[in-house]
């Protein structure tokens, strides 16, 4: 695990490919003028949830994909998130309300106050992941699944933020600028890293957890790092859904939302960041597919499919619609050495 | 002192409960490292078929000792046979496999049976009809028992000591013993490895399945969700005891049963449910093999 560029996994890339991330980046930030609540709303929440939910699913795949950990309280750590950075929000406004009026302080709140939930849910990640992580085995299931039930549990119980009754007027400041932008950057944070000689060490503790010990690599420090980092981009989603839902209940963060993600990565393939964006925009768009037939039966025929799928896939596909795969495996020569520095397809790469 | 009592009578109550359904949790483990998270909803299916059995046998109209121990009979039976599918369809082809991907499996069979069961039972609670009646309270003194928990301690503990003798005197036991130390070498001594896995879960989830129509009796309201919280609470007591080892199982259920009372009654009702995970992150720090497990050291 030497830092020198000779080993770096993708070679000489180093920031020479930034442009990759740069460019849809401006793009969103000049579509931002154009998309917003003047569009169809239903088409709107879509397209705004399908965000949310690629952030969940990239940030999620660190920890079940890449690292081979398998978290089960996404939901909890994006309840952090959402509820701490709703918090501020709602205190710092209604203490100044001029602050609405003026896009760029707002803007700056929302930023500030995304950086703090996700901060917030990266602690609660640590204090959670480090006991559990030590561990060999699945005790990290049911401990994030507990988890998940305790922030549930408290939240329910702490008035100031609501407790069953929710939590309102969250003032409104997400737009579709911020959610896809914050979508490039969790992409390119989760892509960057695991492209690192650090991202080696999570694919290592996945691939053979003694192996990699005997290699050097600090298995529990490895695990809990992707899942404090994991734990910190579910902030900044709870946070973004807090800003643009604009009211908080605890259900809304159970379980069920924590296996939606789960069944993202899933299906997208642990270890590809390519499968969770396809599959977290596809479930989403599924989910309201299915909601006229859920009208006609009035049953809720969506979690029988979601999880019959899991079983299925888990017994004929294993590795999802992706695999490892990225999209860059699939373009031609010359455009894959131009936009990963790599003129190699991945291993295992059809 | 006699409030005392009286949350000790339903700790118990609640914890052997929990002894049931975290046998099943121990055996599959110590036998496949498999945490089956469809344990729980195993057991909410036995409270169904309770509930189904006693309605087509009119079970209700003459309660009796037999007719609750029908209903559990056809219980036991009916589990027995969801456990036997389950690793079957689910877990056996993937023996193999990655243990993330029977992890994963596991996660989205307990789904399945709790949104199918949604669906077919319906979401709504549904009462448990009320096969067996005993006569008023039990009093000691002041003390009020209620003989519906009596019984259901008894048939708890009846139903253990009946596991315990096939585990450690039968020949069934023996080769689950002999399966849970090596599979490879059990196989190579002549033991039906399958069978044997199959038996285990069958074992497992008959008494879940019998521990669903105890609670269904004693708290008469069931729903399809009704297995998740008892289930992961029983994975907790398992680990208390030392998952894989069957007489912790027993005392771990107890002990988090007996806590859960006490706290309820002692200090805050409303974090009931988080109490057994604030214990299971104690117990990963600083005793991470439980109250009677036995370190393992694993071999590359």
């Amino acid at each position: 695990m030497t830092k020198t560029p000779s080993t770096h996994p993708k070679g000489q890339s180093g920031l020479r490919t930034l442009w990759v991330w740069l460019a849809p980046l401006a793009v969103i930030l000049i579509l931002n003028q154009f998309i917003g609540d003047q569009m169809d709303p239903y088409f709107y929440t879509i397209l705004m949830y399908a965000g949310i939910n690629i952030i969940l699913a990239v940030s999620l795949n660190l920890v079940n994909g890449f690292t081979g950990q398998f978290s089960m309280g996404h939901a909890g750590f994006m309840s952090v998130g959402g509820y701490l950075a709703a918090f501020i929000t709602t205190h710092v406004v209604s203490a100044n309300p001029e602050i609405m009026n003026n896009p760029v302080q707002g803007n700056l709140l929302l930023f500030g106050t995304l950086l703090l939930g996700g901060t917030g849910a990266a602690i609660a990640g640590y204090i959670v992941g480090l006991p559990s992580l030590r561990l060999k085995g699945d005790y990290l299931a049911i401990v994030t699944l507990g988890f998940g039930e305790i922030i549930r549990v408290i939240i329910l119980n702490v008035d100031a933020i609501g407790g069953a009754r929710g939590m309102p007027n969250i003032p409104s400041l997400t737009s579709f600028g911020w959610v896809y932008s914050l979508v490039i950057v969790t992409t390119f944070a989760v892509w960057r890293l695991v492209n690192s000689a650090h991202g080696r060490a999570f694919l290592s503790v996945r691939e053979d957890e003694i192996a990699a010990e005997s290699m050097g690599v600090n298995t529990t420090k490895t695990k809990v790092r992707a899942f404090v980092i994991g734990a910190f981009f579910a902030g900044v989603a709870g946070g973004l859904f807090a800003h643009y839902l604009r009211y908080l209940n605890p259900a809304t963060f159970d379980f069920n939302r924590s296996f939606e993600i789960i069944i993202m990565v899933v299906l997208g393939g642990m270890g590809s960041v390519t499968g969770s964006i396809v599959a977290a925009v596809l479930l989403t768009v599924l989910k309201e597919a299915l909601r006229p037939l859920q009208e006609l039966t009035r049953l809720d025929f969506r979690m029988v499919i979601y999880s019959l799928m899991l079983i299925i896939l888990m017994l004929t596909k294993p590795n999802g619609l992706f695999g490892t795969r990225e999209i860059s495996d699939f373009l031609p020569e010359g455009l894959r050495k131009k936009i990963t520095g790599s003129n190699k397809p991945k291993e295992g790469a059809a | 002192m006699l409030e005392f009592i009286q949350h000790l009578v339903n700790g118990l109550s609640v914890g052997s409960i929990y002894a049931l359904i975290a046998l099943g949790y121990t055996m599959v483990f110590g036998i496949l490292q498999l945490i089956n998270f469809a344990h729980g909803d195993v057991y909410m299916l036995g409270a169904f078929i309770g509930m189904y059995c006693a309605r087509y046998f009119r079970l209700a109209d003459n309660p009796s000792l037999g007719a609750l121990l029908i209903a559990i009979l056809f219980a036991m039976v009916g589990c027995a046979a969801v456990g036997y599918l389950i690793e079957r369809l689910a877990y056996r082809p993937l023996r193999k496999s990655p243990r993330i991907n029977v992890l994963i499996t596991a996660v989205g069979v307990s789904l399945f049976l709790e949104f199918s069961g949604q669906l077919l039972f319906g979401s709504d609670p549904k009462f448990f009809p009320q096969i067996y009646r005993p006569s008023g309270d039990w009093s000691i003194g002041e003390l009020r028992i209620n003989p519906l928990q009596v019984i259901a301690f008894g048939i708890s503990i009846t139903l253990m000591t009946i596991l315990q003798y096939i585990i450690f005197k039968t020949r069934l036991g023996r080769a689950m013993r002999a399966v849970s130390f090596n599979h490879d070498y059990a196989s190579l001594m002549g033991i039906p490895t399958n069978q044997v896995i199959s038996c285990t879960f069958m074992l497992g989830s008959a008494l879940a399945g019998a521990a669903g129509v105890l609670v269904g009796l004693t708290y008469p309201k069931i729903e399809p969700l009704m297995g998740v919280m008892p289930g992961l609470k029983a994975f907790v007591a398992a680990v208390l005891g030392g998952i894989g080892n069957v007489t912790g199982a027993v005392v771990g259920a107890i002990t988090l049963g007996l806590a859960e009372e006490m706290l309820v009654g002692y200090w805050a009702p409303t974090y009931r449910d988080a109490l057994a995970f604030a214990i299971l992150i104690l117990i990963l720090l600083f005793k991470p093999t439980g109250l009677f497990g036995s370190k393992r050291t694993e071999k590359v």
